[in-house]
């Protein structure tokens, strides 16, 4: 059973209070944009054996949406943050460096490497 | 005028704990910066409650105030208030980015008391009801079996559940169930 703390409501919710979103920090390509780019961005998801950035709602309470940090295979969770962000905060970084060293997910990567 | 009932006209059960149909009453959905001096003194000129700490409930005579999300609050108000409430708080809000609705007619309202409401509640809702993690003034919002819910526990050692009006009959046979002579787990 996955639990994480919703940051609006301080609650710590377990997964059936909670919608999954899918993969968080995706970068929108729409007009303007080549194919190749809107392929990508439409079809190509991270499917990672380890540290994961998500979206999740908290469906069943204040109905918002936050983003978690997690690790796919141990289900142990690194920290959930605001929605409102393009990239994960330092906090949370730090928080993975220090469990997983050398870590990489998209563009983002284990600072202290 | 039609004459309002409750979705479960005045239903109650005694089990474990007795859970019975809370009657009428007046619920106001206020949505705005939660932050806003304005809309503190509107929260209190309309229930006389101030305003909620995160997941909480602040009970005042004849109204109380819960929160429901960072921009979201409910009101309780008497049911045959809630129309000029809610009139009262759109005008004094006049200018902020708020809206206040009258919902009362679009909830369901239960109360559930006695030893055994802890135990009704923990089974079917992922809540941590234990007393330590629980108390008078809690609020929060989450699941019950398959509906969504409100729930808070008063002073007095009742529960009161909250859920739209067109889950009503499922939430009462719901904590009917939960509240069967025979199913105490006996934990809490």
């Amino acid at each position: 059973m996955l639990i994480l703390e919703c940051p609006y409501c301080g609650v710590k919710a377990e997964e059936t209070e909670l919608a999954a979103g899918g993969e968080a920090h995706l970068k929108r390509f729409g007009p303007g944009s080549n194919d190749d780019e809107f392929h990508d961005y439409l079809f190509m998801r991270e499917n990672p054996k380890g540290v994961h950035f998500e979206r999740w709602r908290h469906a069943n309470g204040c109905g918002k949406w936050f983003h978690a940090a997690r690790c796919t295979m141990t289900l142990e969770v690194f920290g959930t943050y605001s929605a409102q962000t393009t990239e994960p905060p330092q906090e949370i970084k730090d928080k993975i460096s220090a469990k997983r060293p050398g870590w990489t997910w998209r563009e983002f990567t284990d600072g202290q490497k | 005028m039609s004459n309002p009932v409750t979705a479960t006209n005045g239903a109650r059960f005694s089990g474990i704990a007795t859970v019975e149909d809370a009657g009428l009453q007046g619920m106001i959905t206020l949505r705005g910066d939660l932050s806003s001096k304005t809309l503190a003194a509107a929260v209190k000129a309309a229930t006389g409650a101030g305003m909620p700490a995160r997941g909480k409930i602040e009970v005042a005579e004849g109204g109380a105030a819960a929160w429901m999300s960072p921009d979201e609050l409910l009101l309780l108000v008497p049911y045959g208030e809630a129309v000029a409430k809610t009139a009262e708080l759109a005008e004094a809000l006049k200018g902020e980015h708020a809206l206040a609705a009258n919902v009362s007619d679009a909830r369901s309202f239960f109360r559930v008391s006695g030893e055994g409401a802890r135990e009704v509640l923990a089974k079917i809702s992922p809540v941590d009801l234990s007393p330590a993690a629980f108390q008078a003034g809690d609020f929060r919002r989450s699941r019950t079996a398959q509906v969504a819910a409100a729930l808070w526990l008063q002073e007095d050692g009742a529960f009161y559940v909250v859920c739209f009006r067109s889950v009503g009959a499922y939430m009462f046979d719901l904590l009917k169930t939960s509240a069967h002579p025979q199913s105490a787990v006996g934990v809490y």
